[in-house]
């Protein structure tokens, strides 16, 4: 039963993007299609998961003082793993992605879960934590980047939905709609929250 | 004059934060003091100059030359980390007043996404030393401007009347799209040819 809270507090309770904020700049700048951000958030699982249950099972033998290091040097480890694999698999989301492959080292949610959770707890709630964490980070990006593409470019999928008279509303793809779609998507989840707790 | 492109580039026409989404949690985090806001940019100027350089130097003469490519996000990760504890061992031992203003963003800059973004893009752009070190500083310095408008802006939005649901990040975030349409007008800007 426990387990279960483990990994749906990741989901919906704490949710990484949208309940602590934290890992903006992916969800902000691969979200102009949803597959780059599908892949984004596979990416994120992964690293997460190997992360997570790796830090859980070496918490007895890291010294606390160097703790952060260590972690970071596991992070960019897997983070590796992941580079290599999409260049050498997926050619096409390598180049949807770009340099934010790299970056996922230095993506705050996955060095928060390894300092909050795996430092602290067994291997099996750490995996769970990690999958949680991970698919409501996905969570976050499909839905941020499904207003964008379908507003966007008028696609879902790469599927066209309204047809040829369709205009875009180009701005959503750009810089700007990024900010403003997932600015709106936080208020309305504040919103809905707001109304379940009173 | 490339250098002068590549500055002006990364200043404005590819701010590091409103165009190229890099360094979004400090943009968002210590922003709210045009005071704060100021400190946090000037030491990610220094760090990055620094940073560009010394990755430059180990992409160059370790990395490639035993072949290491593979290494890199490792590689970097490390030697921005332990780059920002020496810079703030340094500025400890050396200048007290200086480190009362920057010491407490510095542990902040190694999760900064800017530093190694910039670090990867001068090696992915093949530039040579001079024009990493411009790249860096430019990069450093648009993060700065944007940042310290932006803390400007919230400074009046702390009094303005903000519906409930839009208090704190969504009002932000809005804000901030607002400022990145503004740059949006500098991608006319064309000193490339």
């Amino acid at each position: 039963m426990k387990l279960w809270k483990t990994f749906f507090n990741g989901i919906i309770v704490e949710n990484p993007a949208l309940r602590l904020v934290l890992g903006m700049c992916p969800l902000l700048a691969v979200t102009t299609s949803i597959q780059a951000g599908i892949g984004m958030g596979a990416a994120v699982i992964f690293v997460l998961l190997g992360s997570n249950l790796f830090i859980s099972l070496i918490k007895k033998i890291v010294p606390g003082e160097v703790r952060i290091p260590i972690y970071i040097v596991v992070i960019a480890t897997f983070v590796t793993m992941v580079q290599l694999f999409v260049k050498a698999f997926a050619p096409v989301l390598d180049k949807q992605l770009g340099i934010f492959i790299p970056l996922i080292v230095v993506n705050c949610v996955i060095l928060a879960r390894a300092e909050a959770f795996a430092s602290k707890n067994k291997a099996v709630p750490s995996i769970l934590d990690g999958l949680g964490m991970g698919l409501g980070f996905t969570l976050a990006l499909v839905i941020v980047s499904s207003i964008r593409e379908i507003l966007g470019a008028g696609t879902f999928f790469g599927i066209s939905l309204f047809g040829e008279a369709y205009k875009p509303l180009l701005i959503m793809i750009l810089p700007p709609g990024g900010f403003m779609v997932l600015g709106f998507t936080i208020a309305a989840v504040n919103k809905l929250t707001e109304k379940k707790k009173s | 004059m490339k250098i002068i492109a590549i500055l002006i580039s990364a200043i404005l026409v590819n701010n590091f934060v409103l165009s190229r989404f890099l360094g979004i949690c400090p943009f968002l985090g210590v922003s709210k003091k045009v005071e704060t806001a100021l400190g946090m940019g000037l030491a990610v100027t220094f760090v990055m100059a620094l940073a560009s350089v010394m990755t430059w130097l180990v992409q160059v003469f370790i990395l490639d030359m035993l072949n290491l490519g593979y290494l890199q996000t490792i590689a970097f990760i490390l030697v921005i980390a332990s780059l920002v504890q020496f810079v703030e061992m340094v500025i400890k031992k050396t200048s007290p007043t200086l480190y009362q203003a920057l010491g407490v963003y510095l542990p902040l800059i190694t999760t900064n996404c800017a530093v190694l973004g910039v670090t990867i893009l001068n090696i992915q752009e093949s530039y040579n030393l001079i024009e990493t070190l411009i790249n860096g500083v430019g990069a450093a310095l648009g993060f700065t401007l944007a940042i310290v408008l932006f803390a400007g802006v919230r400074e009046r939005l702390e009094t303005a009347p903000i519906p409930k649901a839009l208090q704190g990040f969504p009002i932000a975030l809005i804000t901030a799209s607002l400022l990145s349409i503004a740059f949006l007008g500098f991608s006319g800007l064309s000193i490339f040819k």
